[in-house]
């Protein structure tokens, strides 16, 4: 009988779907993939359900990867699950690793949300008011909805993590490296993040060029000026987060003449992302009035967006406290 | 240079063996703090082996008692919460070392300054102490052993200032072999007391004791002498300062210049035209003076606002032909050099106070209202009036009152006394009758004598007839009452002994003008990196134990600059100023807090955020790698590249994140 394939399970919590796609970019390697492991869990591919996972005796799984933040009690719930059936379990892509995209609405309140998008928003109409309830019982039926919770966390705020693969969403090539070192046995050191722990200027093409005063007088916008394919785009006054940023993608955006937006996170050095890339900004600024400081920061036209873009809670501002009596969910 | 100890990777860390300790300082702390609850609370935090709460932790029993349980418990990490780090971190830090145990493995909590002597109420600031000691006591935990960094000190000094402070303090480093510069602003050193006739107690001559050491300076082998120059920038740090010097143009070639003043007696100006800055505006120079007979350098000065060639170009430039050993330079330009030096002393002196601030005392109004260093220069046989002392219509005065504090002792305009004035008015009264025959009044709210012979003087001035009416004058006024007054100023004043308001009509006033720091002080503060205070004398880092030390290392602190004081008082400081540079450039090197920042070369991405930050360039980039790396002997530890890496591959000894976050944790955590 030949040896049992490793198990294998995908789960998508708070995410685009985005990283689906980047584990289908593996492209032709992903069918050696799937003949080295044996997918138990992977509901965006395959009809694989719940059920299916909870039957599994626990650390059944030799590895799974959870992409997107938790928001949901359901998501919650996914996560301890995986956690308990699987012996690895890495955080994929930024919005696991670091909260990502979604943890910016840690800006607000749940109760804020849910007004804008189901009574102030622009587009809605909802002259009822109505808002999704957890549960509702219609006759002798009652359906159940997964609620949300006050905050947006990252995945190791929920459970424990043994491995981050950063990125939004990661390369094919850092997911690649990943598996492959841990399928041959040869498992990183707990804990890390399987990336460079450098930041990204160190692969940029552009590094170089890139002066040894930046003296900022205003901040561009990459949608309203012209790029220099080559020069440096801090230089050039574009907001680039390389370095603030941890390397492993190559640089893809710089190379595609687009400023980096810190989607890695930062180095294992840095506690505070936004704080630090911040700090490094504000000291290479030409003015020395606070009016003059004041207008070429006035030029940022959204501050968190910006720095806090993928991290926001896993930063030390976490978010808005909220001011309900009846916060559950930690 | 830093030993490679520093360096060392991290150890793993095994669970450490904190002690801890509170000092009562007497009841300092005991007053305001539970200090047995605080060592009772410690003592319940993880890490800590023991806590103790004794009265005086500074004490030679509390430091051995920090060294007995060291060797006894095996401790590797020591919190002592008792008073400012400033005061005592190097005392417990010695204690450490004479255990065995690396000093930096010390941390200290200051719940003295920052709670005892701030809160009343005993309850909340036992709970700021608790809070900040398990703070402290979560940092130490990360604390490495680390080594003090040695940085050599140069020999040569700069001295600030030609004033008998400056002068003093060149001659003695000279003396003991060390090279000096002495920078000066005016064309010649000797200050203000070159402008004084007589010197209390003693009464004797200001110019007979001061120009010897004028010219003992102009002579010394070891000491450089800048007039008319001012120093424009300081760089660096104690021992390895860089300091830049702007010379300005006196449009003479000094070397040549030997004072004969024959250019002087040519100038196409005939007679003096413009007010002699020496004599206090009482007489008149030309465009091209000598500032005083004894001046040193013994060189001429262009004025560049006066001289018609320098101004116009039209002149007969009789003084060039005068010129024998043609040391005019009408083309002069301002010099501007660089000078390295391992200390400074700051002898920058004072300003006199303008006494047209107080109108009521009429100076500028009343042609005979003077001012003491005015009637200095009438006493002064090398004065204008070649030591008569005449009204400015010439006529001999028949009586005369000094006015003391004007511009000290005042909310009005300075609350300081000015401590020379009393002496200084006493004698002016003294010299006053012997040149003019004058019956002087002095005018105070208090005769303050104190000093050696000062009181003595005081007893003779009372013995030999000089009046003295206690009372703050109201005004002097030209506006007679009657017959008596008419002709003369009349002081109104309420003498507080008789107990009643006077008019007292006299032919001269002279007003006793205190002490202000120099009109630029602020500006040199700033360029020395040294701190002032608020009314802008520069500050002495201890007013008793470090009285001529600054907060800046190296940078000393000599005479008026510091704050009013007499002749006696200055050349004491001056002394002291001296010998506080040459212990430290006689040892070579001083010890410096290791707190110097550090890149990881496999950390560092090479983005060069960090390089145009360090005002010391200490850091460089190794183009070859494309990594910074920090120049340890050049880093003062400010942590601005530490802040503004962003990639956190910067850290700082002392100052490591996981310090500074644990001491957060700790200090924002529940108890």
């Amino acid at each position: 009988m030949p040896m049992p394939k490793p198990k294998l399970a995908i789960y998508w919590c708070a995410s685009c779907g985005g990283c689906e796609e980047a584990v289908v970019d593996l492209a032709e390697e992903i069918v050696e993939l799937l003949q080295s492991v044996d997918l138990v869990f992977w509901p965006c591919a395959t009809d694989l359900k719940r059920a299916d996972l909870e039957h599994l005796p626990d650390q059944a799984i030799f590895v799974s990867l959870i992409n997107g933040a938790i928001r949901t009690t359901e998501q919650e719930e996914m996560a301890h699950l995986l956690r308990q059936k699987s012996r690895f379990l890495i955080a994929y892509g930024a919005c696991a690793h670091l909260g990502g995209i979604p943890g910016l609405a840690n800006q607000f309140s749940r109760e804020e949300i849910l007004r804008y998008y189901f009574e102030t928003g622009p587009s809605t109409v909802n002259p009822e008011k109505a808002q999704p309830q957890p549960s509702y019982t219609c006759g002798h039926h009652t359906l159940t909805l997964p609620d949300l919770h006050y905050k947006v966390r990252a995945l190791d705020q929920v459970v424990s993590v043994d491995y981050y693969i950063p990125g939004c969403p990661p390369t094919p090539t850092l997911t690649r490296n990943a598996l492959k070192a841990l399928l041959a046995e040869n498992p990183p050191p707990p804990g890390s993040v399987l990336a460079p722990d450098v930041a990204l200027c160190d692969q940029c093409p552009r590094k170089a060029t890139k002066p040894l005063q930046l003296s900022f007088t205003r901040f561009q916008r990459p949608h309203l000026a012209p790029i220099d394919p080559q020069q440096c785009l801090l230089a050039q006054g574009f907001l680039c987060l390389g370095p603030a940023t941890r390397a492993g993608c190559e640089a893809l955006c710089p190379r595609g003449n687009m400023p980096c937006s810190g989607c890695f996170g930062p180095t294992s050095r840095v506690r505070d992302p936004g704080a630090k890339i911040l700090s490094s900004l504000c000291a290479n600024l030409a003015p020395k009035t606070a009016e003059e400081i004041d207008a070429v920061l006035d030029t940022i036209p959204d501050p968190i967006g910006t720095f806090y873009r993928y991290s926001l809670p896993r930063s030390l501002l976490r978010g808005k406290v909220n001011t309900s009596p009846t916060n559950h969910a930690s | 240079m830093t030993p490679p100890q520093n360096h060392a990777p991290k150890a793993h860390r095994a669970e450490p063996r904190i002690g801890f300790y509170v000092c009562h300082c007497g009841s300092n702390i005991a007053d305001t703090v539970d200090c047995a609850e605080i060592a009772r609370y410690a003592a319940s935090l993880p890490g800590v082996i023991l806590a103790r709460d004794y009265k005086y932790m500074c004490s030679d029993p509390g430091q051995e008692l920090i060294q007995q349980d060291i060797r006894e418990y095996q401790l590797d990490r020591i919190v002592v919460a008792s008073c400012s780090p400033l005061l005592h971190e190097h005392t417990f830090r010695a204690a450490l070392a004479r255990a065995g145990l690396n000093p930096f493995y010390l941390q200290m909590v200051n719940i003295r300054e920052h709670v005892s002597w701030v809160h009343k109420n005993r309850e909340a600031a036992t709970a700021k102490a608790r809070d900040l000691a398990r703070a402290a006591i979560q940092r130490v935990r990360h604390h490495q052993a680390l080594q003090p960094i040695r940085v050599p000190i140069r020999a040569e000094a700069l001295v600030l200032g030609g004033g008998i402070a400056g002068i003093h303090a060149a001659l003695l480093l000279a003396e003991a072999g060390k090279r000096v510069i002495l920078v000066e602003r005016q064309p010649s050193i000797g200050g203000h007391m070159a402008q004084l006739d007589k010197t209390f107690p003693t009464l004797d001559c200001a110019a007979c004791i001061l120009t010897p050491k004028m010219s003992a300076v102009r002579a010394h082998p070891n000491i450089t002498l800048w007039t008319y120059s001012e120093v424009i920038k300081v760089e660096g740090y104690v021992g390895n300062f860089t300091v830049t010097v702007r010379r300005k143009p006196r449009y003479i070639n000094e070397a040549l210049c030997v004072g004969c003043k024959q250019c002087v007696d040519a100038c196409v100006f005939k007679d003096g035209k413009f007010p002699d800055e020496f004599n206090a505006g009482l007489s008149h120079r030309k465009p091209i003076y000598l500032p005083f007979p004894q001046a040193t350098p013994q060189v001429v000065v262009i004025d560049p606002d006066r001289c018609l060639n320098l101004k116009t170009g039209k002149c007969k430039k009789t003084c060039v032909e005068a010129c024998d050993r043609n040391a005019i330079v009408f083309d002069q330009q301002p010099e501007v050099h660089e000078v390295k030096v391992g200390t400074i002393i700051v002898a920058t002196g004072y300003d006199l106070f303008d006494p047209t601030r107080l109108p009521q005392y009429g100076y500028g109004r009343y042609p005979n209202v003077f001012t003491t260093l005015e009637a200095e220069r009438l006493v002064n046989s090398s004065g204008p009036t070649a030591g008569k002392v005449r009204l400015r219509d010439g006529r001999v005065p028949r009586s005369v009152g000094i006015i003391l504090c004007v511009g000290s002792r005042d909310h009005r305009t300075h609350p300081w006394c000015s401590r020379t004035c009393c002496m200084h008015s006493m004698k002016l009264a003294l010299l006053i009758r012997e040149h003019a025959g004058a019956e002087v009044t002095i005018f105070h709210m208090d005769i303050r004598s104190a000093g050696k012979g000062y009181e003595e003087f005081y007893d003779r001035c009372l013995r030999e007839g000089i009046q003295f009416i206690r009372g703050r004058v109201a005004e002097v006024t030209d506006w007679a009452m009657t017959a008596k007054e008419e002709g003369h100023l009349v002081v109104r004043v309420e003498d507080t002994l008789a107990g009643f308001v006077r008019r007292i009509p006299l032919d001269m006033i002279v007003l006793a003008v205190g002490m202000e720091p120099q009109r630029d002080a602020r500006e040199l503060r700033r360029i020395l990196n040294i701190s002032c205070s608020n009314e802008g004398w520069f500050l002495e880092r201890h007013p008793k134990l470090g009285p001529v030390i600054t907060f800046t290392d190296g940078i000393f602190l000599a005479g008026c600059c510091q704050g009013p004081k007499d002749i006696p008082d200055t050349v004491a400081q001056a002394g002291a100023a001296a010998a506080e540079a040459l212990a430290l450039m006689d040892r070579g090197y001083i010890e410096q807090e290791p707190n110097t920042a550090y890149i990881d070369p496999d950390h560092c991405c090479g983005c060069k955020s960090c390089l145009p930050l360090c005002p010391y360039s200490a850091i460089q980039l190794d183009e070859t790698q494309g990594r910074a790396f920090i120049n340890e002997a050049l880093c003062k530890g400010c942590g601005a590249c530490v802040a503004a890496c962003p990639s956190g591959s910067i850290q700082q000894h002392l100052f490591e994140d996981e310090q500074v976050f644990a001491e957060i944790d700790g200090v924002l955590s529940y108890a």
